[in-house]
C-alpha cells in the first residue's frame, strides 16, 4: 500500500513540446492518499490514461517526479515499483489455465504453492470464476477473459497500487454491478489503493471515494460523488457528471440577481466577479421545476427512461432540460424555477462562490 | 424451395479451371502411370498395384524416404528456432523495420536454380570461398555423400530461414503492447515472456511455416539437381533419379504425395485443435 | 415493411435463433434489446442477408427475400466499429454509396452536403477519416447509411465504442436521422436505458428468442416475462420466489415475484406495503443517487434512493414494496394479470 504524489508531472508524446498545447499532461499536482478508491474521470483525449500510465511506470514523463510513499520512483521500472494494472481490453495467457492465469504473477514472485492456492481461491471467489478454474483462458468469452484480467490484478496482496484502465468496456451492463460491486468489496477488504479510469460517470461515482474529474490535460475537479454532483467547480464538470448533464444558460448579472432575457432569477447575495467575464448560469435537470410561476418555456421533446422523464425545453431561446420523477406531470402552459440549493454560477466557466444556499 | 443465384459459379470457374490444369489433371496423369508399364513406344498396358508392391519391398525407397525424412527433421529443427530468434530480434519500428526486411527477403527472391548455381561454386574445393575454407577438414560435396548432404541442409537453411523469420515477424508484430506491459506488471521473465505470450501467439504462423517447410523440404529434387548437374554423385533422391520406369516414379510419386498429404493434416489437427472453441458472437474480437 | 415469419438458424447444433416472427415498420426506431450472444447480431445478419436463416421467411414490402444476396437488398449497416475507408476524404466516403448508385454530381453534391448538415460534419469534409475524434468517425458511417436511403438499416451496437456523452449526444440525433427515409431502421443494444431514450418499439432477445416485442415503454412497464422484465431491468430487477401462503393468497398463481431497483423504498407509501429488514452488502453513490445492496436469502437485492445516503456494510435495514410496483409471474416464467395485453 502507498500514497502516490504526482508532483508537476507534465508529459508530451511528441519530442521537444513548446506550447500548452503539445503536452498530453499540461500540468498536474495531486496526491493519492494510501488506501483510497480514486477514480479518474474525462472524456477521451483528455490526458487520463497518459496520467495512470506515469503512475504505472509503462510511460515516463516529460518533466515532474512520480513519488511512492515519498520515494522518488519516476525513473523505477514498471516491474520494480510492485503495482497491478488490469488493460482495457482482456490480457490473458492462452495457454494456460484460468486458475494459471491467476497464480502467474505469484508464481514470478516465488510465493510458496499453499499460499498461492489459498489466494488464487479466494480471488476466483470474488471475480466468479471458480466455476472455470480448470479451463483453458484460449476457448473463453471476451467478457469472462476479462474477470482473468481482472483477477491477475487483483490477486497479490502487497501490491503499492491497484491500476484500472476502463476495465469494464467488454462486460455486459448487468456483469458490470456484480463485478463494481465486487471491486468494491475488495477495496474495502484489501484497503489497496486503487485509481480507475474511466469516461462512464456511473462506473466512476459508484467505484471511488474521491473523483479526479480531468479535461484537455488537466484535473478541473477533485471532488467526493456528492460534491462533483452538487458544486461542480467547472461548467465541464457540471456537463459531464449526470445524465442528462447541467443546464448551462448564458446570462447577465443584474445586482443580486441574473437577467435570462426578459427574465430575472435571484441570487442569495450579488456575486463578486471579475469586469468583461462570461457569465452563466449552471442548474442540474434534477433541480428544475416545471409548475404555474416562474419563466415561460414551451416543450420541445420528452424522453421516457423508465422510472423517470426528462422534458427537453426551450426557454427564452436558450434549450434547457428538466427531470421528471414517476408519475409526475408536465403542465399544459409550463413555466420554469429552479431551487435555489441547486442554482451555482459561472464566470468564464469557473464557479463563483455564492454567500448563502449551495455553498 | 428458395431462390438461388447460380452467377457465382461463373466466378468461381477459372479459378476451377487453372486447378484443373496445374492440379488435377498432372496428379490424375500420374494415378494413371502408376498402375502401368509404359513401353518404349507409347504403348500402356495395365499393371495393376505392381509398380507400388515393387516400390514399397524396395530397400533402396525406404533409404531415400528415410534419408529424405532426416533431411525435413534437420532443416526444420534449425529452421524453425533460428527464424524465431531472428524475428525476436528484429526492430519492431523505426528505420530499422523495411531495411531488415528487404535483407531477409532476398534470398527468397533469388530462382531454386541460381540457389543450386550459386553453391556449386561457393562449395568448390579448388574456388569456391566455402569450400577451400573447409578443404583442410576434408570437405568434398563432390564424392562425399555427408559432405553433399551437409552442403544441402546449410543450402536450405540459406535460402529458406528468412520466411520462417518473417512469418513469425507478422507474428509477433501482431501482439498488442498491453500483453507486453501486463506481462511485466506481472513481473514475468523473458523466458515466460516468450513462453506464455509470443509463442502461443506466433502459434498459427509458425503452423504454417512448419507446414510449408516440411512439404518443401521433403519434395527436396530441385535444388540439388541443379548442384550435381552434370556429375553424377551419390545423392537423396537418387532413386527418383535413376528409374528409367515411369510407372514407378509415378507410383513413388503418390506415395509421397500420400505421405505429405497425411503428415500435413494429422499436423494441421493436432496445431488447431484448441481453436475448436465457441467465438463469441457480438463481442469485441 | 420487414416481416420475418418463424424464422430460426442452427449453426453446428447451436441454437442461433429460433422461431422470431416479427413485423418492422418504417418511421419508428426498432431496438433489438439483450446481454452480448442472446442473438442480436445474429438476426441483424440474417435481416440484411449475410446469412440464411434456416427456416422461415422474411418478406420485404410483401416480397419474399429469403434467398436474395445482400447486395440486392438495399440495406445499410453500422457497427461497433468505425468503418470508413481510411484513404477517401469524409466527402468522398459520404458520398460512396451514391457513386456506386451513379448518382448526377449535383445530386451527389446535394445528398453529401445535407447528411454533413445533419450530422454536423460539414467543418470536417475534406478530412480524412482517422483525423477526426471516433464520436465523428461514427458520424461519417451514420452519414453513409443515411445518403444510401436504403430500405432497411441496421445499426449494430454503433455508439458502444464512444464515450459516454458523445453517446448521449448521438443517441438523442439518431431518431430522427432517418425518420423521412422511409427505412425500417433497427438498432441493436445490450443497454436497458439506450432503448427507453431511443424511443420506438424494443424487441427483448434471450437466447436466441424475441420474448416480446412492442412499444419500449410498454415492454418496460408491462413485460409479459420474466425474462423480459430480467432483459430490461438495469440495475438488475429483484426477484423473490413465493414461498409463505400471505404471498400466495396475495398473488393467486404468481410463483415468482420481482419488482425494480427503484421501487424498493426507504419509506412506505401505503399500509399494504410489503416490509422487509435485510442485510447491507454495500452501496454506491453516483452523485445524485445511491444504489444499495441488500442480501435477501440467497438473492441480492439492489435498491436505488434518491439523494446520497451512507449504508455501512453490515447493517440492517428495512425497505418498503408497494403491492402496485410488484410484478407477479407463474411458474412458466409468463407475467399474471396482464400478459393478454402486453402482447
Amino acid at each position: 500500500m502507498a500514497r502516490i504524489d504526482l508532483d508537476n508531472v507534465r508529459h508530451a508524446y511528441g519530442p521537444d513540446p513548446k506550447s500548452d498545447a503539445d503536452f498530453a499532461l499540461r500540468r498536474v499536482s495531486h496526491v493519492f492518499e494510501d488506501g483510497g478508491a480514486y477514480a479518474l474521470l474525462g472524456p477521451s483525449g483528455c490526458g487520463k490514461t497518459s496520467m495512470l500510465n506515469i503512475i504505472s511506470g509503462l510511460v515516463a514523463p516529460t518533466e515532474g517526479r512520480v513519488l511512492f510513499n515519498g520515494e522518488d520512483v519516476t525513473l523505477l521500472s514498471t516491474e520494480k515499483r510492485n503495482i497491478a494494472q488490469v488493460f482495457q481490453f482482456p490480457v490473458v495467457y492462452d495457454s494456460m489455465t484460468v486458475r494459471e492465469n491467476l497464480a502467474f504473477p505469484l508464481r514470478n514472485r516465488r510465493m510458496k504453492t499453499d499460499e498461492i492456492a489459498r489466494r488464487v481461491d479466494e480471488v476466483l471467489e470474488t471475480v466468479g470464476l471458480t466455476a472455470l478454474a480448470g479451463r483453458k483462458a484460449r476457448g473463453l468469452t471476451a467478457d469472462e477473459k476479462q474477470k482473468i484480467s481482472l483477477g491477475r490484478g487483483l490477486v497479490r496482496p502487497d501490491v503499492n497500487a491497484v491500476l484500472f484502465d476502463e476495465p469494464l468496456t467488454v462486460v455486459d451492463p448487468q456483469m458490470k454491478w456484480q463485478l463494481r460491486a465486487s471491486l468494491r468489496d475488495v477495496h474495502r477488504r484489501s484497503r489497496a489503493t486503487m485509481i480507475y479510469v474511466t469516461h462512464d460517470q456511473t462506473e466512476a461515482l459508484t467505484f471511488a471515494d474521491k473523483v479526479v474529474v480531468m479535461y484537455a490535460g488537466e484535473i478541473v475537479q477533485v471532488g467526493t460523488p456528492a460534491e462533483l454532483f452538487e458544486r461542480p467547480s467547472h461548467t465541464f464538470v457540471g456537463y459531464f457528471i449526470g445524465s442528462p448533464g447541467m443546464n448551462v444558460v448564458p446570462v447577465a448579472i443584474d445586482g443580486a440577481g441574473v437577467r435570462i432575457g426578459e427574465s430575472r432569477v435571484a441570487l442569495p447575495a450579488a456575486p463578486v466577479v471579475v469586469d468583461g467575464a462570461r457569465i452563466e448560469l449552471g442548474v442540474r435537470p434534477e433541480f428544475v421545476k416545471l409548475g404555474a410561476a416562474g419563466i415561460p418555456a414551451s416543450v420541445i421533446r420528452v424522453e421516457d427512461a423508465g422510472r423517470y422523464r426528462v422534458a427537453h425545453l426551450s426557454m427564452q431561446g436558450h434549450p434547457i432540460a428538466a427531470m421528471l420523477r414517476e408519475g409526475e406531470k408536465i403542465p399544459a402552459d409550463p413555466k420554469v424555477s429552479f431551487d435555489p440549493v441547486g442554482v451555482h454560477l459561472y464566470a468564464d466557466s469557473w464557479r463563483v462562490a455564492l454567500n448563502g444556499a449551495g455553498q | 424451395m428458395k431462390p438461388v443465384n447460380q452467377k457465382a459459379w461463373f466466378l468461381v470457374a477459372p479459378v476451377l479451371l487453372l486447378v484443373a490444369f496445374t492440379a488435377i489433371i498432372p496428379l490424375m496423369t500420374v494415378v494413371n502411370y502408376s498402375v502401368q508399364y509404359v513401353a518404349t513406344n507409347a504403348q500402356f498396358h495395365w499393371v495393376g498395384d505392381l509398380w507400388y508392391r515393387e516400390v514399397l519391398h524396395s530397400e533402396k525407397f525406404w533409404n531415400a524416404l528415410w534419408r529424405n525424412l532426416v533431411f525435413s527433421c534437420i532443416i526444420l529443427a534449425i529452421q524453425i528456432p533460428l527464424g524465431v530468434l531472428i524475428a525476436l530480434n528484429m526492430p519492431r519500428k523505426g528505420w530499422g523495420v523495411p531495411v531488415c526486411l528487404v535483407l531477409m527477403a532476398l534470398p527468397l527472391l533469388i530462382p531454386w536454380y541460381v540457389v543450386g548455381m550459386i553453391w556449386q561454386m561457393f562449395g568448390r574445393v579448388d574456388i569456391g570461398l566455402f569450400g577451400v575454407m573447409l578443404r583442410d577438414f576434408g570437405y568434398n560435396y563432390e564424392n562425399d555423400p555427408i559432405d553433399a548432404w551437409f552442403t544441402l541442409v546449410l543450402m536450405d537453411v540459406w535460402h529458406w530461414t528468412s520466411l520462417v523469420a518473417m512469418l513469425a515477424y507478422a507474428g509477433l508484430v501482431s501482439i498488442p503492447d498491453a500483453y507486453y506491459q501486463a506481462a511485466r506488471i506481472d513481473g514475468a521473465s523473458k523466458w515466460s515472456v516468450f513462453r506464455f505470450i509470443q509463442l502461443p501467439k506466433m502459434g498459427r504462423v509458425l503452423t504454417i511455416a512448419i507446414l510449408l517447410r516440411f512439404m518443401d523440404s521433403f519434395m527436396i529434387f530441385t535444388e540439388p539437381f541443379a548442384v550435381i548437374a552434370g556429375g553424377d554423385p551419390v545423392f537423396l533422391s537418387t532413386e527418383l533419379k535413376q528409374t528409367v520406369e515411369l510407372g514407378q516414379k509415378a507410383a513413388m510419386s503418390i506415395i509421397y504425395f500420400l505421405i505429405i498429404l497425411l503428415t500435413s493434416w494429422v499436423f494441421y489437427t493436432v496445431m488447431t485443435r484448441d481453436d475448436g472453441a465457441p467465438r463469441p458472437q457480438g463481442g469485441v474480437s | 415493411m420487414l416481416e420475418l415469419k418463424d424464422v430460426s438458424r442452427r449453426v453446428d447444433g447451436v441454437d442461433h435463433l429460433v422461431n422470431i416472427s416479427m413485423r418492422l415498420e418504417p418511421g419508428a426506431l426498432n431496438v433489438l434489446l439483450g446481454p452480448a450472444r442472446a442473438g442480436k447480431t445474429s438476426l441483424m445478419r440474417v435481416m440484411a442477408g449475410l446469412d440464411r436463416a434456416g427456416e422461415g421467411a422474411i418478406l420485404f414490402n410483401g416480397v419474399d427475400v429469403t434467398g436474395q444476396a445482400v447486395a440486392r437488398r438495399n440495406v445499410a449497416m453500422v457497427y461497433q466499429q468505425f468503418i470508413n475507408y481510411p484513404g477517401w476524404t469524409v466527402r468522398e466516403n459520404i458520398a460512396s454509396p451514391l457513386r456506386v448508385k451513379r448518382a448526377s454530381r449535383e445530386e451527389i453534391e446535394r445528398e453529401v452536403g445535407r447528411a454533413a448538415e445533419l450530422l454536423r460534419l460539414t467543418p470536417y469534409l475534406e478530412r480524412k477519416p482517422l483525423e477526426l475524434s471516433g464520436g465523428q468517425q461514427q458520424r461519417v458511417a451514420l452519414a453513409r447509411a443515411i445518403v444510401k436511403k436504403a430500405s432497411l438499416v441496421l445499426l449494430d451496437e454503433p455508439l458502444a465504442n464512444l464515450d459516454y456523452k458523445l453517446r448521449e449526444e448521438l443517441r438523442a440525433e439518431l431518431p430522427r436521422l432517418f425518420a423521412d427515409a422511409g427505412s425500417v431502421v433497427v438498432y441493436a443494444t445490450t443497454e436497458p436505458l439506450e432503448a427507453l431514450l431511443l424511443g420506438g418499439n424494443t424487441a427483448t432477445m434471450s437466447e436466441g428468442r424475441v420474448t416480446q416485442f412492442g412499444p419500449s415503454g410498454e415492454a418496460y412497464r408491462r413485460p409479459n416475462s420474466l425474462e423480459t422484465a430480467r432483459t430490461f431491468s438495469d440495475p438488475p430487477l429483484n426477484v423473490l420466489p413465493v414461498e409463505n401462503a400471505a404471498q400466495a393468497d396475495r398473488y393467486p398463481g404468481a410463483r415468482t415475484l420481482a419488482f425494480r431497483a427503484h421501487h424498493l423504498r426507504m419509506e412506505r407509501k401505503t399500509a399494504a406495503a410489503h416490509t422487509y429488514t435485510l442485510e447491507v452488502l454495500s452501496s454506491e453513490i453516483t452523485g445524485s443517487e445511491t444504489y444499495v445492496h441488500l442480501r435477501h436469502g440467497d438473492h441480492r437485492w439492489v435498491m436505488l434512493t434518491h439523494g446520497v445516503h451512507a449504508f455501512e456494510p453490515g447493517s440492517q435495514q428495512t425497505v418498503y414494496v408497494e403491492p402496485d410496483d410488484m410484478m407477479s409471474f407463474q411458474a412458466d416464467g409468463r407475467a399474471l394479470g396482464h400478459a393478454g395485453k402486453a402482447a
